[in-house]
């Protein structure tokens, strides 16, 4: 059963046996937990080295905002264990899977409709302990706030889809929950909300989300209850009857998500007005993170978004087309050559998830 | 002051290297912008650590991206080091010039390009200071979150390459969560820019490893800052209490009833004397801790808070209650805590600032084993603390000018930086390591971890040319120094010689 719940375990011996061996004898290894976003980035067929069982909380200070957990530990747990003091991870990572698990949490860096007002992925990790190409067990970062100490490799780490090292344990920020929370919906277009979202983002509301699909701007704003009230008097729209719509944005459940077309995530600075791509829109993240539908080709998406200081990601669509088109938009050669550089120096026999972010590694 | 007690091995500039760098530099900069003079040297000797100086051999002054370019370029080819400096205010001595580099002041770079204001970003160049991006969006209601308190002086550009805190940390983050994009020139002259404007950027998270890179992977050209509308409103309360450990303990309950105040500083009792007879802002000086809490966000989320916090207070019995009346009486209470460092300073003809940062729990046991250390020594201690984020400032009062007393402060700082290692904390929460920590590195970490510190280095600068010899110790360093972190019992490079 893939839910069943694990035991604590520490497998670090065993991994980084498994590592020692793939390097010695040049063999490569995918790392994968539960498998919840094993469709993001090229595959290849080497085999795996799973992290699911090395799992289990490690401390958690909720004085302290600080939690930290073996990579295998899943979301669902931790959620479980922040959730009794009303606490959470504030940049709602979306799960995909209910196993999904801390590691590959961190090493997508995913963010859910919090993004643009609390933060990313990369904003909250505080230190990790890493398994790296030469099967060294490092440690970086700390269980602290504030650490300077050394290259931030921790925030490295955070987005490098495995390509780095393996993730061991990890100490993120979290942050209590709100005490109220309360979702405006208002009837729009994307053009106008695009520029309605950076404006409300900018007056100093309780504000923490806000996206625009299916013809209306939703706003979600939190805090204590007469801070909601009376910052929802000065927003537009009614309360809306279904508050789960976010969850639902997160986790990509909302009805819009059902399309057999390849879906790109579109990443763009703050105002830039609606693409003219043919395909479904979702505009999330103040219109900075949209969810595009669509049968253009990769370069037409691409091109696009690049000409607008974007970038865009082939985030589903069949092996075929990620293999041809790429999943994530190139790179410049300059910051190609230093990403190759980088990789090198952590997994010099490139034994971790070869091609599963660029495919020139 | 006395000189570092490192020892500089390194050997001193060749002159004919010294003037081949000259006559170069001035096929493409100004008489003016190539310092080599003693008299206009020596302003550069050191940074905001001024125990340790070296006067450099050379100091340039590029104000164009192509200049820092064809500078680096030019000492690539020839092989010689380059330190990148801002204002000079860094406290760990990463500006440290070196005997047989040059210094590339970064001063010139300093306008403010743009400002969107809807979107809530400006673009300023790495010599801007600190405070100026502030003051330049004030009347936009907009302002950069990131207050190291040398604001005044200290450049943005420096703070990227200390990753620079403040005193509103916990709420708004470090430097690193407040900068979208950097513009920089590694060793060989290559223009990179990283992160970006929009929504996130693809591959390694480059922009996060330059933070706090202390100038040793690129210099720093070009950054885009995030800027923050100015909270409605902003309230202090001062708590003063008969134990510092209560004092902490409610800081404790403040974060567990899920408020996250804007600012949260704690100060013990010899820094409150220090402070209240150096400022007068009305601190109660028969106290052993107080702290100041402030809350901003909209007026009813403040009242709320407030309350919470007024009633968390009472009950850990705090022996003065006071929410500042107003916007003049707030600046005044926040007065003496930035101002701690000159108050100390009065008391001693001179006093070093530590900059370890624990997990908070453990700050009744930390500070009792300093107040040991302190006696031991007969070295005063007095600490200043960002509660909020657990970075402890103590700061130990000295006279240079007795013969021992400069090598008995360090060693006792030496002492306190692993102490905050011990408790799982780290031995530089803002500072960074620069010169002063270098060798408290080989207590936090490992001869592997700091492998890969190099490795990482190599990947932007492989013939290790930006500000060398910083940051990162020698693995020969480490065993000189005789603490190399041991794991499991093992000691790491057994054929690593130790002397």
């Amino acid at each position: 059963m893939a839910n069943t719940p694990l035991a604590d375990k520490d497998c670090s011996a065993d991994l980084q046996a498994q590592v020692e061996q793939a390097a010695e004898k040049n063999h490569k290894l995918n790392i994968i937990g539960h498998g919840s976003k094993s469709f993001l980035g090229l595959i290849n067929d080497a085999p795996a080295i799973s992290i699911a069982e090395h799992s289990g909380i490690l401390s958690y200070e909720p004085t302290e905002l600080v939690i930290t957990a073996r990579a295998g530990t899943t979301l669902t747990a931790l959620k479980k264990s922040l959730s009794e003091y009303q606490q959470m991870l504030a940049f709602e990572p979306p799960a995909f899977a209910e196993n999904a698990t801390l590691g590959g949490t961190i090493a997508c860096a995913l963010a859910g409709p919090a993004k643009p007002y609390l933060g990313g992925a990369r904003d909250y990790i505080l230190g990790c302990r890493v398994l790296n190409g030469h099967g060294q067990i490092l440690q970086f970062g700390g269980e602290v706030m504030k650490n300077v100490a050394g290259y931030d490799v921790s925030r490295l780490m955070t987005g490098a889809m495995g390509t780095l090292g393996v993730l061991l344990d990890i100490s993120v920020k979290v942050l209590p929950e709100p005490q109220h929370k309360l979702t405006l919906v208002a009837k729009t277009q994307p053009g106008k909300a695009i520029e309605d979202m950076q404006t409300l983002a900018g007056m100093g509301l309780p504000v923490t989300a806000s996206a625009c699909f299916d013809g209306n701007m939703y706003t979600r704003i939190a805090g204590t209850e007469s801070a909601i009230n009376a910052a929802s008097n000065k927003l537009p729209g009614d309360t809306t009857d279904s508050p789960d719509i976010w969850q639902q944005l997160r986790e990509h459940e909302l009805p819009f998500f059902n399309s057999h077309k390849p879906l790109w995530r579109i990443s763009v600075p703050p105002l830039t007005p609606p693409l003219s791509i043919d395909g479904e829109w979702l505009y999330d993240w103040a219109g900075t993170q949209r969810w595009l539908f669509t049968e253009a080709t990769a370069d037409a998406v691409r091109n696009a978004c690049s000409a607008v200081n974007g970038h865009a990601t082939l985030f589903r669509a069949d092996e075929e087309l990620k293999r041809n088109a790429g999943v994530f938009q190139p790179l410049s050669t300059t910051l190609l050559s230093l990403h190759q550089r980088l990789k090198q120096e952590f997994d010099p026999a490139c034994v971790f998830n070869h091609q599963r972010l660029f495919p020139e590694f | 002051m006395s000189q570092a007690l490192f020892k500089d091995e390194t050997p001193e500039i060749n002159s004919d290297t010294r003037n081949e760098l000259i006559n170069r530099f001035l096929g493409f900069m100004d008489d003016e912008s190539v310092l080599r003079e003693d008299e206009d040297l020596f302003p550069y000797e050191s940074d905001g650590l001024a125990v340790y100086r070296q006067k450099p051999p050379l100091v340039v002054l590029p104000e164009t991206i192509e200049q820092v370019q064809r500078i680096l370029r030019t000492c690539h080819e020839l092989q010689v080091p380059v330190v990148a400096r801002g204002a000079g205010t860094g406290l760990s001595g990463g500006a440290l010039p070196l005997k047989n580099g040059i210094v590339m002041g970064m001063a010139k770079f300093n306008k403010i390009l743009d400002i969107n204001a809807k979107a809530r970003t400006a673009v300023v160049q790495p010599g801007v200071r600190n405070l100026a991006i502030s003051e330049a969006v004030s009347d936009l209601n907009l302002y950069y979150a990131p207050d190291p308190s040398s604001q005044i002086a200290c450049t943005i550009g420096g703070n990227v390459a200390e990753n620079s805190g403040g005193v509103h940390c916990l709420k708004y983050g470090m430097t690193v969560h407040n900068v979208l994009q950097v513009t920089a020139v590694t060793m060989d002259g290559e223009l990179i820019t990283v992160g970006g404007t929009a929504a996130d950027t693809q591959g390694f998270d480059l922009l996060g490893l330059l933070h706090g890179s202390e100038g040793m992977l690129a210099v720093t050209v070009e950054i885009v800052v995030k800027l923050l509308p100015k909270p409605n409103t902003t309230k202090l309360l001062m708590a003063a209490f008969n134990s510092v450990d209560t004092a902490g303990d409610t800081v404790a309950e403040i974060i567990a009833n899920g408020i996250i105040p804007a600012g949260l500083e704690m100060m013990d009792k010899p820094a409150i004397i220090a402070a209240e007879a150096f400022a007068k802002c009305g601190y109660p000086t028969d106290v052993e801790a107080l702290f100041l809490c402030e809350l901003d966000g909209t007026e009813e989320e403040v009242q709320d808070q407030l309350q919470q916090v007024d009633v968390l207070v009472r009950k850990n019995n705090a022996t003065v209650i006071h929410i500042a009346r107003d916007e003049e009486e707030r600046l005044q209470l926040w007065k003496g805590r930035k101002s701690a460092f000159p108050a100390v300073g009065r008391l001693s003809p001179d006093y070093y600032c530590i900059d370890g940062t624990i997990p908070r729990r453990h700050l009744s046991k930390v500070l009792q084993q300093m107040n040991i250390w302190s006696q031991e020594a007969g070295l005063r201690i007095a600490n200043v603390f960002h509660a909020g984020d657990g970075n402890l400032h103590p700061l130990i009062l000295f006279d240079a000018n007795v013969e021992g007393e400069l090598e008995k402060t360090e060693e006792l700082g030496g002492k306190i930086l692993e102490l905050c290692v011990e408790v799982g904390g780290t031995i530089t929460g803002e500072h960074g390591v620069g010169m002063e920590k270098i060798n408290q590195m080989c207590v936090q970490f490992n001869s592997n971890e700091i492998n890969q510190f190099h490795a990482v280095k190599k990947a932007f600068d492989p013939s290790a040319l930006l500000n060398p010899g910083k940051a990162i110790p020698t693995l020969n360093r480490c065993a000189e120094f005789g603490a190399l972190h041991v794991h499991h019992g093992k000691l790491p490079h057994p054929d690593i010689e130790r002397f």
